[in-house]
């Protein structure tokens, strides 16, 4: 789960580069939902975590351990770009400085696991390239993390598929308007992107 | 640090299990509610370009250009019509 988020983190500011590339509101929404996912993911990775160590090493948390902290330290990082998203109110504006973050805070991920792997371990085990993962544990590892990232994959598509039918029917509500009796609704201040053509799917 | 016993593990191993699930599903039981939210909204709208039909009144008014692919800003939106009772939502049609 671990490594899916953390892939996750990146992929977003791989599509966040494509936005500032190209412009092109759909790659701020990918780039929203990637990240958005991967910090649930990451919250998950940090309970899940603390109580698989508590089982392995008797633990709940180890505050000398770099890769546990390295990882809390991420996740924070993350647990700030939804409210810098919200902080801005103008549209364009937002999803500019959000795509920043996001290419920012994802090279910085890369970066900090080669940091961590360098550094001295404690008690987290260095098993992925060293060869201390045994044949049988590797077939289990790779099918786990083979399911999480399908779980990720779907969860993705749902909400992607999600906001681009929000984003249809707003298009249509908005088309509607004008009659008496249809009661308008304003749209809120959201630290979710908005700009999104009516006509396109977003997938 | 020694490992402890899987037989004193294997109960961590299922809460962690737990939590991993209860993420999962109160995910899905928000998108849930935001794709009923959304049905909902379908049925408001179905019924009222119903009612437009039946009046033959036109269904689009000329709100905003055809070559627009992108919403306008809502901030930048005209003055708002006034609030008025939203029709009782039907079920699909």
């Amino acid at each position: 789960m671990a490594i899916v988020a953390l892939g996750g983190f990146v992929a977003g500011g791989l599509m966040a580069i494509q936005h500032l590339r190209t412009r092109d509101a759909r790659w701020d929404v990918r780039s929203y939902v990637t990240i958005h996912l991967s910090l649930i993911f990451a919250l998950g990775v940090l309970i899940t975590g603390s109580i698989w160590a508590r089982a392995s090493w008797g633990h709940w948390w180890v505050w000398s351990e770099p890769t546990l902290v390295s990882f809390l330290i991420i996740t924070l990082l993350y647990a700030t770009y939804q409210p810098l998203r919200f902080a801005i109110e103008d549209r364009e504006r937002q999803s500019r400085y959000a795509s920043v973050f996001a290419i920012t805070a994802g090279a910085f991920v890369p970066l900090n696991y080669v940091a961590v792997r360098m550094a001295q371990s404690f008690v987290h085990p260095r098993v992925l390239g060293t060869g201390n993962l045994p044949g049988k544990m590797w077939l289990t590892f790779a099918v786990a993390l083979a399911g999480v990232t399908l779980v990720y994959l779907t969860l993705w598509k749902y909400e992607m598929t999600a906001k681009n039918a929000s984003a249809q029917l707003r298009a249509l509500r908005r088309k509607l308007a004008g009659g008496e009796d249809f009661e308008q609704v304003p749209t809120r201040r959201s630290a979710a992107p908005d700009l999104v053509p009516a006509t396109e799917s977003l997938s | 640090m020694p490992a402890l016993p899987f037989g004193h593990a294997g109960k961590y191993v299922a809460a962690a299990y737990i939590v991993f699930f209860a993420l999962v599903l109160i995910y899905v039981s928000i998108m849930a509610v935001k794709l009923s939210r959304m049905e909902r909204e379908l049925a408001e709208l179905n019924e009222l370009a119903d009612r437009r039909l039946e009046s033959g009144s036109p269904a689009a008014p000329p709100a905003s250009s055809p070559e627009r692919t992108s919403p306008p800003d809502p901030t930048s939106r005209p003055e708002q019509p006034e609030r008025t009772p939203a029709p009782a939502a039907g079920g699909p049609r």
